[in-house]
This record gives C-alpha cells, structure tokens and sequence, in this order.
C-alpha cells in the first residue's frame, strides 16, 4: 500500500490525484478490452475442444473395434454394479437390464461455432473522450452479456447431444452383458467383485495393542473427540534454572503485565476521547496529560521490563554461566517500576519535560530509569566476562549494545549543553527514534535470535546474516532521527541524511527478516503444534511490514501525505505492538512454563493471540486510510476542521480496534496468572507419588 | 574472529561507532544550530504572562496534538506567511531547573498549527469560551475542555473576566464563568504566538511543492471559494450557519453591514477589526492578518450576502480594491 501511495503523489508534488490510472483512459479502455478478449478466447478453446470429443464418439466404429470397447466396459464395472449384474443373471435371464447408473454421451456437431468478435472500434483520437469511453463501455456490456449467454445455450445443447450418444451405448452394453457365458460370470467377474470388496481392518500397521510411549516422546491423546481448540505440544521443563534467578524473571514478566494493562487501559481511554472528547473533564485525566502517560507506561514499563525480564534469561542460558550477581537484577526491577509509577504521576499532575514524545519524564524520573538499566548492563557484562563458551552467542550482540545504546541516549537526551532553540529539535529527533530502535528493536531482536531457533529446535539459518543486520542497523539507524521533522527549519542536508538512512535501513530489516524466515524453512509444520510459534510469525512479518513502512514514510513526498496526520500513531502501533510487543509475548509464552511448570490454558492463549492481531489490524488500518484522506485534504488547502470532520468515522474504528487488543491483555494477564499463581491446585500424579515415599506428611506443592 | 569472541573489543567497537555517528548527526548540528541561529531583530522576548502561559500550555500536553512549525511546503501556507526559519527558535532556552528546551515545534497536527495563531485569532473572548469548552464554537472541534482554569463564581466583581458560556455548557450551574488567572496567562501566550516580519528587504525562502492548478486558476481569473475562506477566516466566531453566538458574537445573519449599503465600514471590518458594541466581543483585524486581497475580501463578502437568507447586492473586487486602500490609509491615520 505504501508503493502505491508512494507513487500516488509524484516527488515533485505537482498533481494532487492519488494515481494517473483511470477506467475512462486509453489505457484503461485497452486494458478493459484485453480482458474481454482473453475470456473470449478461453471460451472458444473450450467449445472447440467438446466438438472435437463429440466429432470422436461420431465416427463409425468397425464391429471389432465396438466389441472391443464393450469388454472394456465390462472389465470396469464396480463392485456394486456386478453385484447387480450376477443378481441379475440369477434371478432372471430374460427381464431388461438397468445397469449404468453413470451419465454418458453421443452428439451432432454443430458445425464451426466460431466465436464472435467484439465490435471494437478503430482507435484514433476519440477514444480519448469521456463520452466515446462511456459509450463503447455501455455498448459492450449488451454485447458480452449475449456472447456469454450463446455460449451457455451450446454448452447445453452439446451436452444433450453427448448423452443421447451415451444412452445409444448404454443399449448395446445392456444387450452384451445379458449375451454372456455364465463361466465368464463366474471366474472372472466374481474374482474382480472380491478384489474391488478388500478393505483394510486398520490395524496392520498399529497391531491389536494400546498405544504405549516408552522413550517419553509420544503425545497419547487419550480423549478422542473433537477439540474445540487444536492441541498443542507441552512445553519442556528446564530443571536447570536457579530458582532465585526464576524468581526475578517472574517479578519482571509480572509487572511487565501490569504495566502493559495500565498503560494500554490509559491508552484505551485516550482513544476514546478522539470519539468522545467530553467523557471527563478532569485536569488529571485530560487527553495532553494522559497521552504521554500511556506511551511512556507501555515503552518504559511494559516493554522495557518485558525485555529485561526475557534478557535475564537469556544472557546466562547463552553464555552458559550463571548470572553475576541476582541482587543487581532486583535493584533494576524496583528503580525501573519506581520510575514509571512516579513518572505517571508526575504527567498526571502537569510536571513534564517540556513536550519532547517519549521524553516527558523529568529528568529525576529518568535517572531512576537510567541507573535501573545500568544495573542490568553490569549484571549481563559481568555475566558474559564469565562465560564458558568462547565466542559470544548473538543474542547478547544485540542485547548488551541495546542497553548500552540506551544510556547513551538517554545522556544525549537529558544533558542540557545543547538543547537551546532548534538544538532541542535535533536532539529529539535521535532520542525518540533511537530509543525505539536502539533501545526496543534491537534488544527485542537478541531475544528472537535466542528464542526463534530455541522453540523451532533447530540453529538460526545464517549467523553471518545477523551479523551484518547488526552493524548495518547502527550504521543506518544512528542516522536516521530527524527524519521526524522532514520540511521543518532544521538543516536541509540533516534531513536528507536521515532520509538516506532510512533508504539504507532496508538492509537491516531485509537481512533480518530472511534470516528468521529460512530458520522457519523445513520446520513450518511446527506451527501448527505450537503456541508461541505464532507469535514469532507475526512479529516477524510486521518487522518487516512496519519497518519497511518506515522507510517508505521517510521520503520528502510521503512526508507531504502523511506527516503530522495519524499514520504515525497507526506506524508506531504497528512497530512497536505488531513487532515488540508480539515478539515480547512469545518469548513469554516460552520461558514462563519452563520456569514454574505450569501452562495457560490453550484457549485463552489462543484468544489473546487471535484479538490481539485482528484489534491492531482493525486500529491500523482504518487509520492509515483515513489519515491518507485527511493529508489529501490538506494538500488541497481545504479548511482545517473538515479533516476534523473527515476522521470521525475512522476514530470509531481505532476505538474498536483498540478495545480488541485491550480485551486481548485481560486474557494474556489471566495466562500469566494462571502460568505463575503459587496457589496451585494440588497435581493428583504429584501428590500421590509424594505419599507413596512419605505416608505421613500430606502432600506438599512444589512452586 | 579475535573481535567477535572478545566482549569487550565487541562491545566497545559497536559503542564508539555509536558514539561516533551520534557526535556527527545529532550533537554537533545541534551545538552549531543553537549557537549559529540568533533571533530576528524584531523579535519580542515573551511577556511575563504568557511565559506562565507557556508553562500551562506545556503542563496540559498541547503540544500532542498542534504544532508550532510552518513547513515550507505550500500545503502548510495556512499557517503562516512565511516558513519557519531556525532564527524563530532561537530565544527558547531551558525552562528552568527541572525542565528541558521547549521548543514545541511537535509532531502531530490533530488540531491547528499554532505559530501564528496570535494573529489569526487574537481574540481574548473568542480563546475563553474556547477553552471552556471548545464545542461551544467549534461544534465539530474534539479538543478537550479546560473548565479547570475557570471558576464558577455568584456575583463577580469588577475586575473579574466573565466568559459567556451558554446555558447548555453550564450543565444546570448557577452563576457567572469567570476566568482563572491560568486561564488569562494561557490565552496571553496564545496571543504571542505570531510569526516575526523578517527585517526589511530580506526574502522569505519559498513553500516548496506548489500547487499548479491553482497557478492556473488564478491565472484565468477564477475567484477563491468565498466558502472556504469563511470557514477558515470567520466561521469559528460567526459560526457556519451564520447566526454567531448570542452574547459573544454578532450574527451575521440578517445583520444590516452585511445587507446594508456602507461598504466602506463593511469592509473596513473585515480588514481592521471592530469594536463598537460592548455586548459583543472585540474583533481583531481578521482580513489584514490573514494577508487577504481584494480577491479573497470580494469572495467572503460575497458569500456572506447570499448565504443564509442574506440576499444583498454582489460586488466586484474592482470596487472592493478601491475601498480596501481608502480603508487602509484610514487605518494608518
């Protein structure tokens, strides 16, 4: 959709019409006509080719040749009907025979059904007139509809034919088969009745005895019957975790949930308020307040603690060390939520930065952040200086560099020295697009490269290929930033660059998407057994989606479109909730039950999954069309509130589409209940194996 | 490779190219763009008011939704006379302590540009009743309202500033709206908020990407859309059926300049502004902030005079030319 809006508005901005394509055109005229041809033509091959079979079935047959094709016929019967014909040949020798059931054939040709043509004018000068176009279509439309209708019609009439001739065979047939020898009856026809009789009794192959799994690698689905949702494969223990470790990544994931629930039921409310402006008239909860409330609710809370959370596994598991030091990992978890939570009241209460997005935070709510994130990159340092493998699994490529790419940010963003006039513009411009690149995208990107070959059991196809995302992904992202502020009176040249890097950033996101795709390759059936698959699948096709939309957002002449209308917010929800946020919930998905042993119930995971990606397609899409409207409008100088006006219906369906995803975290935040509740229910199997070793004690629960 | 199994070469390779490329595109251009850029001469600090109204205008998030930046393309044309240069940002500095720069030049345009809005709508009445409740004058408007930064006083006193709310607004409420001191510092800041003239003799850089049609229409003398205008230029007070907002703004409808013969005070009006009648707000010189022609001042009027019901007599923009310089030279007495 982007190519074509791309094109819609050439670069030079001259012509305000979406695409130079038109039905009423030369070319449109042409290309309507070519159409209507091909269908003729396909219409002729296949008259031609049933006059042929019936020219076949017409030709006199020599007596040989005839006695020859009733055999044939003989030799094909099917079980039942030479049931019928011995029954026959019993019961009565004389009586008629009604023996085919099968419809058949026999004909007249009809002579050379030549296709008409079309009554095409000759082409000149006119065909470029509205009216001339109108009319010739007008014209046509009588003119296929009665060759469509002569063509049934003969169809029909051939078909009739063909059966006669069949009906005329069937006769001879008849008379043949009462003609013949009672051996030829007996030998042969009844050995081909036994033949076509054999079945199977569907135990050659399983033997009369149970199932049994021996090397504990079957799935015995003991109730058959048909599920209601498809089952899939358990996930595997890991017994080799550090149950202190465990815990800190529950306590992260945990809250992770809770920021995602409050930071997209803020969202929820904000949405609504584009449909609604008068729900509330509280200054607390006024749209300019609580907007940045719920970005920086999802970004810092959710996905950041999402991330770390994942990223405290993932760094020991592929550095096969244990992680340095668990106590840093806590002092991260409660500065990191402690930031957030004093940062959402402090927007609450009108105390913000000064209107930079994603930058609200007062500098003290930050350096909360900040240091929580330092604490984080020590422990993963630390942990990969002890490592027992020689070379540095990818993983920690991204994910180390994303931290550490993350407090440089935030020092660019926050140190004072060169934030005067439009110093704050270009400064914003690298923070908030690195922070969600940098920060978001390639930590996320380390927990793929850890989880995606982990949960498809196989190496990731090209190691070389992540290696060039990564150093391409610095090159061109670092570059990028000020492509936010295309047109505005920041240097020309910074805004080509930015535009150029976001040219280049295609072959980040190319090389990445290949890279998870052919890992996929051979393992696609895997798909289907699994729940966390689908995730990933989706991640990754809106990584490159969504990022190639970035890029295709960039240019000077979509920024004419688009800049300032509402595809950023449908771009930003499709980044950061169709890739972070997806590739964040598999990851979940596969580390929770082999920490604590427990799994969502199948049809609550599925109904996050399925309301998570119809809601964001439900917010995204009427955004983007509605938002093109709305540019259109702007380009053409219409007044201001008409675009006002214009958006209203597309609002409705973000407010619905936002309530789909919303409604899909209460279900994600009741699977991770249900994955982490330490009030378990006690495991019959467990308890009574318990009991056996131990008669006296009651049965204890393991968490 | 020795680069790829030794963390910290690895780590520090991938952070000082980082580091590198952040110094060369974000740092640098951002030390040279505040310490290059000065602000124009003409350029008027912000008065200590509507300093404190920028500050309730950043506490409330404002900038989520308007940007203060006139691009230079022709689609943005509406919001400003002339780009936006870097010398227009060139005063905003750190806001104090606690606070970044805010040069609220922001990133999305759900509501208007703001850069000029000091000259498009100057009218203190007009801001108020706004910021109550927006839909009070902009019916289709989805800007929240701001009741907090006005009281609901019995009797007020002299000095207060009264907001005519209408009766459907008050939600049953008894008493007068009167407006905070917040509420004045914000609409002080609003009415700040105007595009400097650049020195004399200084040519503006063009708005790129130029409609050609239009060139072209006006070419073969086709007028402007006298409706679209109004909508832009007179319809958030007047309103779009024309009747205005009792005890606010005239009506229009019916209204005997609009009918009546005195041209001359008819356009005067629409060019400079009026202030006669003390039941209706003031009205600020709409016609010459907006920089119309005789073109588009023949368009409004002529679509005033026969929207409505109004049947008054069409002009011509020779006649309008006319006035239009004898009104300014007036002006200028």
């Amino acid at each position: 959709m982007s190519a074509l809006l791309m094109k819609a508005i050439p670069a030079d901005g001259q012509t305000t019409t979406p695409s130079s394509f038109s039905f009423s055109s030369a070319a449109g005229l042409t290309w309507l006509l070519f159409v209507v041809l091909l269908v003729l033509f396909f219409a002729v091959l296949i008259l031609k080719q049933k006059v042929n079979g019936i020219q076949e079935r017409h030709k006199r047959k020599t007596d040989a040749e005839e006695q020859e094709q009733l055999q044939r016929y003989t030799r094909n019967l099917n079980s039942k009907q030479i049931s019928k014909l011995i029954n026959y040949r019993k019961r009565t020798r004389a009586t008629a025979l009604l023996l085919l059931l099968t419809t058949v054939l026999s004909l007249l040709p009809e002579g050379k059904l030549w296709a008409q043509s079309t009554n095409v004018p000759s082409s000149g000068s006119l065909l470029g007139e509205t009216g001339i176009i109108i009319t010739i279509i007008l014209l046509l439309i009588p003119i296929l509809f009665a060759v469509t209708f002569l063509i049934v019609k003969i169809i029909n009439a051939l078909n009739q034919a063909k059966n006669q001739q069949h009906l005329e065979e069937a006769e001879k047939l008849a008379a043949y088969l009462r003609s013949l020898p009672e051996e030829e009856i007996n030998t042969h026809l009844k050995k081909r009745k036994a033949a076509l009789d054999y079945r199977l009794s569907h135990h050659e192959l399983s033997g009369n005895q149970p199932a049994e799994d021996e090397k504990g690698l079957l799935q015995i689905n003991e109730q058959s019957g048909l599920p209601i949702v498809a089952i899939k494969k358990k996930a595997l223990p890991r017994p080799n975790i550090n149950p202190a470790l465990s815990r800190l990544i529950l306590w992260y994931l945990g809250c992770a949930t809770f920021w995602l629930l409050f930071g997209t039921t803020i969202g929820e409310y904000v949405g609504i308020k584009f449909v609604a402006p008068d729900a509330d008239h509280v200054s607390w909860l006024s749209f300019g307040r609580l907007r940045p409330v719920h970005t920086n609710a999802v970004f810092w809370g959710w996905a950041s603690l999402g991330m770390l959370g994942l990223g405290y596994y993932v760094v020991p598991r592929v550095s096969n060390a244990e992680l340095a030091n668990i106590k840093y990992g806590w002092y991260g978890l409660w500065l990191i939520n402690a930031a957030v939570m004093l940062g959402t009241v402090c927007l609450m209460a009108g105390i913000n930065n000064g209107g930079g997005e994603y930058r609200e935070y007062v500098w003290p709510v930050t350096l909360l952040f900040a240091i929580g994130v330092i604490f984080a990159l020590i422990n993963f340092l630390q942990t990969i200086a002890r490592r027992t493998t020689k070379e540095i699994y990818i993983s920690n490529w991204y994910i180390v560099a994303a931290i550490i790419f993350a407090i440089v940010i935030t020092i660019v963003a926050y140190v004072p020295y060169w934030q005067n006039g439009l110093g704050e513009t270009i400064i914003q411009g690298y923070y908030m697009h690195q922070g969600v690149g940098m920060w978001f995208m390639l930590f996320t990107l380390g927990i793929v490269y850890y989880f995606l070959p982990q949960q498809l059991n196989k190496p990731i196809y090209s190691y070389s290929l992540g290696i060039l995302a990564f150093w391409t992904q610095i090159l061109f992202y670092t570059l990028i930033g000020t492509h936010h502020f295309v047109f505005s009176s920041i240097p020309w040249w910074l805004q080509t660059v930015a535009i150029v890097g976001s040219a280049g950033m295609a072959i980040p996101v190319i090389a990445g998407t290949t890279n998870f795709i052919m890992t996929f390759k051979g393992a696609w059936y895997k798909i289907k057994d699994s729940y966390t698959l689908p995730f990933f699948l989706v991640g990754i096709i809106f990584y490159f989606t969504g990022s190639m939309q970035g890029t295709a957002e960039a240019f000077r002449s979509t920024n004419l479109l688009w800049h300032f209308t509402d595809f950023t917010v449908a771009h930003s929800h499709l980044t950061m909730y169709g890739i972070i946020s997806f590739f964040l919930w598999a990851g979940i998905y596969a580390i929770i039950p082999r920490l604590t042993g427990k799994e969502a119930p199948q049809i609550t995971i599925g109904a996050h999954f399925w309301l998570a990606l119809i809601g964001l397609m439900f917010y995204t899409i009427p955004l983007m069309y509605g938002s093109t409207l709305k540019g259109l409008s702007w380009i053409e100088g219409k007044p201001f509130i008409d675009s006002v006006v214009l958006m209203a219906p597309y609002w409705l369906w973000r407010a619905i589409g936002g309530s789909l995803m919303w409604l899909s975290h209460l279900f994600f935040a009741y699977n991770m209940y249900k994955m982490m509740a330490t009030r378990q229910v006690v495991d019959v199997r467990e308890a009574a194996i318990q009991k056996l070793y131990d008669p006296t004690t009651p049965a204890q629960t393991i968490a | 490779m020795e680069l790829f199994d030794n963390h910290k070469k690895l780590f520090g390779t991938a952070t000082i190219m980082f580091i590198g490329l952040t110094i060369l595109v974000a740092i640098m251009p951002a030390i040279r763009n505040q310490d290059m850029n000065q602000p124009l001469p003409s350029a008027e600090p912000l008065s200590p008011e509507a300093v404190k109204g920028k500050a309730i205008f950043v506490a409330n998030g404002c900038v989520a939704c308007h940007t203060q930046q006139v691009r230079n393309v022709d689609m943005d044309k509406m919001w400003g006379a002339r780009p936006s240069l870097a010398a227009d940002y060139a005063d905003i500095h750190r806001t104090d302590f606690w606070r970044n720069t805010a040069t609220l030049m922001g990133t999305e345009r759900t509501g208007p540009d703001l850069t000029d809005i000091g000259s498009r709508q100057p009218s203190k009445d007009w801001n108020l009743v706004h910021l109550y409740n927006p839909r009070i004058v902009v019916k289709e408007s989805i800007m929240p309202a701001y009741p907090w930064l006005f009281k609901l006083k019995k009797e007020p006193s002299k000095s207060d500033v009264v907001v005519n709310v209408p009766a459907e607004y008050m939600r049953g409420k008894e008493g007068k709206i009167v407006a905070t001191e917040d509420a004045l510092y914000l609409v002080a800041y609003l009415q700040s908020l105007k595009q400097v003239k650049l020195p004399d003799g200084t040519q503006a850089p063009a708005f790129l990407y130029k409609k050609e049609e239009k060139k072209i229409a006006s070419a073969a003398g086709a007028e402007p859309d006298g409706k679209a205008l109004y909508a832009t230029g007179c319809q958030s007070c007047h309103q779009a059926n024309g009747e205005g907002l009792p005890g606010a703004f005239p009506p229009l409808k019916r209204s005997p300049i609009v009918m009546g013969d005195n041209l001359e005070m008819y356009v005067d009006i629409i060019m400079n502004g009026y202030d006669a009648r003390a039941e209706y707000g003031v009205m600020s010189a709409v016609g010459t902030n907006m920089e119309w022609t005789e073109h588009e001042v023949t368009a409004i009027i002529n679509y005033e005079r026969t929207s409505w019901g109004n049947n008054g007599k069409k002009v011509t923009p020779e006649e309008i030319k006319k006035i239009m310089e004898f009104v300014k030279l007036k002006a200028a007495q």
